[in-house]
């Protein structure tokens, strides 16, 4: 018998009048996976992770999480999952201890085992030195680091993070990432909805979303497996007017600036970087082509040329 | 209801108190500030209300009746005047609420024992005032009127009776019907009434403002912790606002106390969790601070002003307002500090305002308790 996953949705959606914030979404996330839901602002990840975590309701469609249905979800399973809000959700005025006390006297840490979790927690984000410091004080990195904490303190079996880095300096996010991943190994599943197409690629396994429905769901190396063909990066001195100008001879949108760069997106790579010259030769610029790694940037930009 | 919870809320919000002076500021300042300038300010007393005269007469006659005008402690006498240009530009100035004029034939009449008029004008732009003034004129001159009969009758040798029929007035409660004594028990009511509704009424609404509700609904906290956890500090304050209202009541304005103490407290205590409450209901239902003080200043201030009996009677009112007033709270705390304070009554005769206010009470915070949803729509 196959083990019942931390996390289920069938056809979940969210409807806001007209517009479809979640649009049938199915998913099934095993217990201990590293999950990440990548979409551009708007793309539906927030709505997804309020109804995940009941404190939304759904309009149609299921969701489970640890086996119990989230639009009725009592204390019992609330007690198991940890939610940190996109918006910085604790209280300004209250200190990191503070709100680390009070997060988990809400949820019913024995006193015994409180200041010891809590100490563990503040040594684990590096905020021991600033425990006294009211929350709203604390820089983007440090709120971000201590809203995962409060999330941690009880030890919850399964995490929802929204986008948990978003403005959070290089360094704060690599703390943060050392912290997930000492989660995954103590068999936590952590979901976490992200912009940041390069985070995802340290997931196990990403689903893409986009206007609230999901494109595809795989482990990132097998998403980049299903763009067809290559990508060639072209290097030019003049990218924009390079854009114009390939636009022409590969139609729909496969040719795109990333940077100042060009990503080209051809089924078969060598036809196309010989197209691709002529065609820059013929306007005098010069060119530089190498076939690149495909990024989940380039597949999302391709899957939704697929889409129309 | 898990115990650790509620007071971990209620620490936490207690912090919230202490580190925003302005919560601090509704919370102690306003109800002192309130208790002191409606218990100099508010004032239904009229005395020494000031008074111009014209006397046409001039004689022993007519200034026996001004002496008596004089010594009476409702009128301040102003410098006389000596034609009606000036009576009306006293009036006009609002140097005098009152003017008397004495005809010329004033003294011939009163020796002659015929009737004579005497005429009062009164600044009618302030009625309350007016009305009181033309009464304590009416009693001046109707005592002057008796002493006269009375020497009139002597000298004529016939039996002296005086009046047949006298009142004979005996107040009680309020003896020298002082209206501080009145008001301030009724003050007392309002200043708790409205800080109350207005502490509370930011409560849930901040919450859903700044975010932290979010993270909080995801936690297995309840409804009913949140809410009482919520209730318990700014209870506290309100009790530290009446511990201080009755310290002003007896040490600044001596304001008699009649009844018992602790009854000032226990219904005090029902009333503010009541008040408390309704605050947190606002709050719960609109999601917005702003929205919420604004409603909550409307639904308390206004009609625990107006409508409590506090200064306006309530029998004056028409009569779909006094149907309307059953149930401003306010009004029933008003009778109940007025009837401890002032009468010294205790439960036998306040149990059906108690009672309402308990029912009150438990009205409102189950309908909070059902108008809380851990859910954002």
């Amino acid at each position: 018998m196959p083990e019942t996953p931390a996390i289920r949705t069938e056809k979940l959606s969210k409807r806001f009048g007209e517009l479809a914030a979640v649009d049938e979404l199915s998913l099934a996330i095993p217990a201990g996976e590293l999950f990440g839901l990548v979409g551009s602002d708007g793309a539906g990840k927030s709505t997804t992770l309020r109804m995940l975590t009941g404190i939304m309701d759904p309009t149609a469609g299921e969701v489970f999480v640890l086996g119990e249905d989230m639009r009725r979800a009592g204390e019992g399973v609330r007690s198991q999952l940890g939610y940190m809000s996109q918006r910085f959700g604790l209280y300004p005025d209250l200190t990191v201890q503070e709100n680390l006390r009070f997060y988990a006297d809400i949820q019913m840490i024995p006193r015994r085992g409180r200041e010891a979790r809590i100490a563990e927690l503040l040594e684990f984000g590096k905020l021991t030195p600033f425990k006294d410091r009211p929350a709203g004080k604390l820089s983007g990195g440090m709120k971000q680091k201590l809203g995962l904490a409060c999330a941690l303190v009880h030890r919850p079996r399964v995490l929802f993070l929204d986008e948990p880095t978003n403005g959070v300096d290089p360094v704060s996010r690599r703390d943060f990432w050392r912290i997930l991943y000492g989660l995954l190994a103590e068999g936590v599943t952590v979901f976490v909805a992200t912009a940041y197409l390069d985070e995802a690629e340290r997931c196990g396994r990403v689903g893409l979303m986009h206007r609230g429905r999901l494109l595809a769901c795989d482990t990132p190396k097998n998403l980049r497996g299903i763009l067809k063909g290559g990508v060639l990066e072209l290097a030019t001195a003049d990218p924009r007017h390079a854009v114009r100008a390939l636009s022409g001879a590969f139609p729909g949108g496969s040719v795109v600036l990333f940077g100042e760069r060009l990503h080209l997106f051809a089924p078969d790579p060598q036809e196309a970087e010989a197209r691709a010259r002529s065609v820059l030769e013929a306007q005098g610029l010069e060119v530089a082509v190498r076939p690149v790694q495909p990024t989940l940037e380039d597949l999302l930009v391709s899957l939704l040329r697929e889409q129309g | 209801m898990k115990l650790k919870r509620v007071r971990a809320i209620a620490h936490k919000e207690f912090l919230h108190v202490l580190r925003d002076w302005r919560s601090l500021g509704i919370g102690i300042a306003i109800p002192v500030l309130m208790l002191f300038l409606f218990g100099y300010a508010l004032t239904l007393d009229v005395d020494r209300v000031p008074l111009v005269v014209w006397d046409q007469s001039a004689t022993p006659q007519s200034r026996t009746l001004v002496d008596a005008f004089k010594a009476s402690r409702y009128f301040t006498m102003l410098p006389a005047v000596s034609d009606y240009r000036e009576v009306e530009r006293s009036i006009a100035s609002r140097r005098a609420e009152i003017a008397l004029v004495i005809p010329v034939d004033f003294a011939g009449k009163v020796a002659a024992g015929r009737a004579v008029a005497v005429q009062a004008i009164l600044d009618g732009s302030d009625s309350n005032v007016a009305s009181f003034a033309l009464g304590y004129a009416e009693a001046v001159v109707g005592g002057y009127s008796q002493q006269v009969t009375v020497a009139a009758a002597s000298r004529l040798g016939l039996p002296v009776s005086g009046a047949l029929l006298k009142v004979e007035p005996r107040v009680w409660f309020n003896t020298d019907m002082e209206s501080r004594n009145y008001i301030f028990p009724g003050l007392i009511a309002i200043v708790m009434m409205v800080i109350a509704a207005l502490l509370t009424s930011l409560t849930f609404a901040r919450e859903w403002e700044v975010g932290t509700m979010e993270q909080l609904i995801a936690t297995p906290v309840t409804g009913g912790e949140l809410i009482l956890g919520k209730l318990i500090p700014y209870f506290a304050i309100g009790m530290f606002d009446l511990v201080l209202s009755v310290l002003v009541a007896e040490f600044v304005f001596h304001i008699p106390m009649r009844g018992e103490l602790w009854l000032v407290f226990a219904s005090s205590s029902i009333f503010m969790v009541g008040a408390l409450s309704l605050g947190m209901l606002i709050s719960i239902v609109t999601k917005s601070q702003f929205l919420a003080s604004q409603i909550a200043l409307v639904a308390t201030m206004l009609p625990a002003f107006l409508l409590s009996g506090f200064v306006f009677p309530i029998a004056n009112m028409p009569y779909p307002i006094q149907v309307f007033t059953h149930i401003v709270t306010a009004r029933y705390f008003v009778v109940l500090l007025r009837g401890i304070y002032l009468k010294g009554l205790g439960l036998g005769h306040l149990y059906g305002e108690t009672l309402f206010l308990a029912g009150f009470a438990v009205l409102i915070l189950a309908l909070s308790h059902l108008k809380f949803k851990k859910k954002i729509v």
